[in-house]
């Protein structure tokens, strides 16, 4: 007997296509769970028809558009699906926005933005595929995006 | 052709264009006499320039005050920290609120990457970058490019050999940068472990120039038109002998130039320790003190080309 490691859910949102490893980033990113009626499904490093993937799925909400491009610079490849009554109604393929304010800090411990002072941290999106920020305080890039996020 | 610098922030030597970087070196030149008080002018009076320092400055901040006095201007502003709010805990962006209320311009000071544009978030009035942290400090870089200019006729085509601790001097990266841009070929010469940050290699490469790197101070200064020279901190090297030893190899001296062309000019963005034999300051190569003055007619021409007067 086939036993699916992905079970479906009637409504809510499903993250698909998150680079392999980095589901929990984007649970951070997204604040998940954020009450107790959210169930949040979380399958890792399974394989997919592109490869391995991870899969984030949240029963009985649908993720803001807003909220989305967030998480593209730790899963530049997702796909959101809105799920209503099992069926998928809307599909958005994440796009990282020119300017990141507030996901990722500044790795440089002498960054300004890392002192006690009223400011987010803030990045220029110097490249989109691959993903690559610059600060906008120290103007150094992060090596590793992900280990950032806030 | 007119350009606009009316109330703009000066953060990075990257936030200009060639066109513009030239406009302000021509305009530098006009003001040597102003800068020498050889001609007088009040154009800035009335108009308060606030130094923000945090960390210790000699030659910056007293060109930049110059500057200002020169102009017909006032000054206002601390060198330390220690006799302010901050002691208290105060904010960098509090002060920089409190003090745009008491002048028209600010220049600052930090040892963070990055203060001056948190400065420029919070200020109404311009800022400009008078050097933060290991970051930028783009009216060095003007001056230094202001003086190859002045002496070489032209910056293009030089064969400038960048000297010293490469990979952690804010002065040699935007001016590496900077003279990318203006096609100058570049020679890094460093110890092995202070070598100029790839980054910095590829920002030179996107103008077309492959610059050089090399540990060879002897072989690089045969063909160098400008040797630029900096400081190898000694807190860079845990080891007390291996520092000794390499600073010994990268010491600029009369022996070292009898090897170079008659016309190589040596800098050095200053204070100097022990990189440059004093020796070499009474030869035709020493540009460092020429350079030191030069600060004075750039900072007068940001400040009166941001403060929107007249031009002279």
């Amino acid at each position: 007997m086939k036993e699916l490691k992905v079970t479906p859910i009637k409504d809510g949102t499903v993250i698909d296509h998150i680079t392999p490893g980095n589901a929990l980033k984007v649970i951070r990113v997204l604040k998940l769970p954020e009450s107790t009626s959210s169930v949040v499904s979380i399958v890792m490093n399974v394989n997919g028809k592109k490869g391995k993937k991870d899969i984030v799925k949240i029963e009985n909400r649908e993720v803001d558009p807003k909220e989305l491009d967030k998480i593209a610079l730790i899963a530049p490849k997702a796909t959101i699906n809105i799920i209503r009554d099992y069926e998928v109604i809307k599909k958005h393929i994440v796009e990282i926005p020119d300017e990141v304010i507030g996901i990722t800090k500044c790795p440089n411990p002498t960054c300004i933005s890392n002192a006690r002072e009223p400011v987010e941290s803030r990045f220029h999106v110097v490249s989109k595929d691959p993903p690559r920020i610059k600060c906008y305080y120290c103007e150094r890039e992060p090596e590793d995006i992900a280990e950032g996020i806030i | 052709m007119p350009m606009n610098f009316h109330h703009r922030d000066i953060i990075s030597i990257k936030d200009f264009s060639k066109e513009e970087i030239e406009y302000i070196l021509e305009y530098a030149k006009h003001l040597i006499p102003y800068a020498k008080a050889e001609k007088h002018t009040t154009l800035l009076q009335q108009m308060i320039l606030a130094t923000l320092f945090f960390e210790p400055s000699t030659r910056t901040r007293l060109s930049f005050e110059c500057a200002m006095h020169r102009l017909g201007g006032n000054v206002i502003g601390f060198a330390d920290p220690s006799g302010t709010s901050l002691k208290k805990g105060e904010s960098l962006a509090d002060t920089v609120r409190m003090a745009d209320s008491y002048s028209d311009v600010i220049v600052i000071r930090h040892p963070q990457e990055g203060a001056a544009r948190l400065a420029a978030e919070f200020s109404e009035v311009p800022v400009l970058n008078a050097g933060d942290g290991a970051g930028q400090h783009p009216t060095q870089c003007l001056l230094d490019l202001f003086t190859i200019l002045t002496e070489k006729k032209k910056i293009k085509g030089n064969n400038v050999v960048l000297l010293g601790d490469l990979k952690y001097g804010r002065t040699v990266h935007s001016l590496a940068y900077a003279l990318a841009m203006f096609k100058a070929d570049l020679t890094f010469v460093s110890p092995e472990t202070l070598k100029m940050p790839k980054e910095v290699i590829n920002e030179c490469k996107e103008f077309g120039i492959e610059p050089i790197s090399t540990t060879n101070l002897e072989k690089a200064i045969k063909d160098a038109d400008v040797l630029y020279a900096t400081r190898i901190q000694k807190e860079r090297f845990p080891d007390a002998e291996e520092y000794n030893r390499v600073v010994g190899s990268y010491k600029v001296d009369t022996l070292l130039l009898q090897q170079a062309k008659e016309d190589l000019i040596v800098m050095h963005p200053l204070p100097r320790v022990v990189e440059i034999d004093p020796k070499v300051d009474a030869t035709k190569h020493a540009k460092y003190f020429t350079q030191a003055f030069n600060g004075v007619p750039v900072r007068m021409a940001l400040l009166s080309l941001i403060l929107g007067g007249k031009k002279l």
